[in-house]
């Protein structure tokens, strides 16, 4: 198990690129869904105060 | 003619909201487990490299950020190109939301390549055609954001942005052909070459599930921020209206 931990003496390498992409795919994963929220809730506010239009195709 | 009307559905803008959330899933599970199953079999089960040792590692997550990188400029391109050309504002929508995950797994090229090339190459940079165009693909992601962010119409906004993503695109090949074209410091195809892939299966197969798995999480993100901006363009539409009982 150590020799796991140690990656034959490459772990500084290693194990921050591995943490660093786990930390791109949770970074990419919350801002899209806080993204959503955040441009659902102007949506919501903005139709209920303007009364709304037909969705035409744009 | 009716085989393209799935095609021109896609620019109604509700339909466009409601087919990115069905297809949601259907991207995301599967990128988990082949991201999982890809990461698990590069750390665990490959074997080491018999030069790098287990330094070789690090290509389980540098190369397929690479490959999203230059996949996520040129979906960014192309979806620019057909709104500037055919002035669809849904293809501009797919542009916005394909940059930040575009730019992100560009740095995340980078700075993996940086920690690679420190044990391998005794450098953490080095100013060779490969690392050179990556960095201006990073800084063209950066624009693109910054030009978009910079106008408050957003036809404006979605025009400048696009025409620098479209200029830009010129890098991609640049990237992908560094190696041939110039005498770099950076290695060669490792998958993608004639006579076959450098790499023995048990190592090639985890590469191949976390390419996969990468891009299926591209998609899924992608589908996620997409809905984000058919959310801010269709701020007055009538049909938000059914999202307030969702």
């Amino acid at each position: 198990m150590d020799q796991f931990w140690q990656m034959g003496g490459y772990a500084r390498f290693v194990w921050p690129s591995f943490g660093l992409a786990l930390a791109v795919i949770a970074w990419n994963v919350w801002s899209a869904l806080a993204a959503h929220s955040r441009a659902r809730a102007r949506a919501l506010r903005a139709t209920a105060m303007a009364g709304g239009r037909d969705g035409e195709p744009s | 003619m009716a085989t393209w009307t799935w095609f021109h559905k896609l620019a109604s803008p509700p339909y466009l909201y409601r087919t990115a959330g069905r297809l949601l899933p259907w991207f995301a599970v599967p990128a988990a487990l082949l991201m999982v199953a890809g990461l698990y079999g590069g750390l665990v089960r490959a074997p080491a490299d018999y030069q790098q040792g287990d330094a070789f590692r690090i290509i389980y997550v540098h190369a397929p950020s690479a490959w999203l990188s230059l996949m996520c400029y040129s979906i960014m391109a192309i979806a620019a190109a057909i709104g500037l050309v055919w002035r669809i504002k849904l293809a501009h929508a797919l542009a916005a939301a394909t940059a930040p995950i575009g730019a992100s797994f560009a740095l995340l090229c980078l700075v993996t390549g940086s920690l690679w090339g420190r044990p391998m190459w005794g450098t953490w940079w080095v100013w060779d055609a490969r690392l050179t165009s990556q960095l201006i693909e990073f800084f063209l992601y950066l624009g693109y954001i910054a030009l978009h962010s910079a106008f408050d119409d957003q036809q404006r906004a979605d025009r400048a942005a696009g025409l620098l993503a479209v200029v830009g695109a010129v890098n991609v090949p640049i990237i992908h052909f560094s190696v041939y074209w110039w005498n770099t410091l950076h290695q060669g195809t490792t998958v993608l070459r004639a006579g076959g892939p450098a790499m023995p299966g048990s190592m090639l197969w985890p590469l191949l599930m976390s390419f996969a798995g990468f891009t299926l999480f591209y998609a899924a993100v992608a589908c996620v921020r997409l809905r984000a901006e058919v959310l801010a363009r269709e701020r007055n539409a009538s049909w938000l209206q059914e999202l307030g009982g969702a």
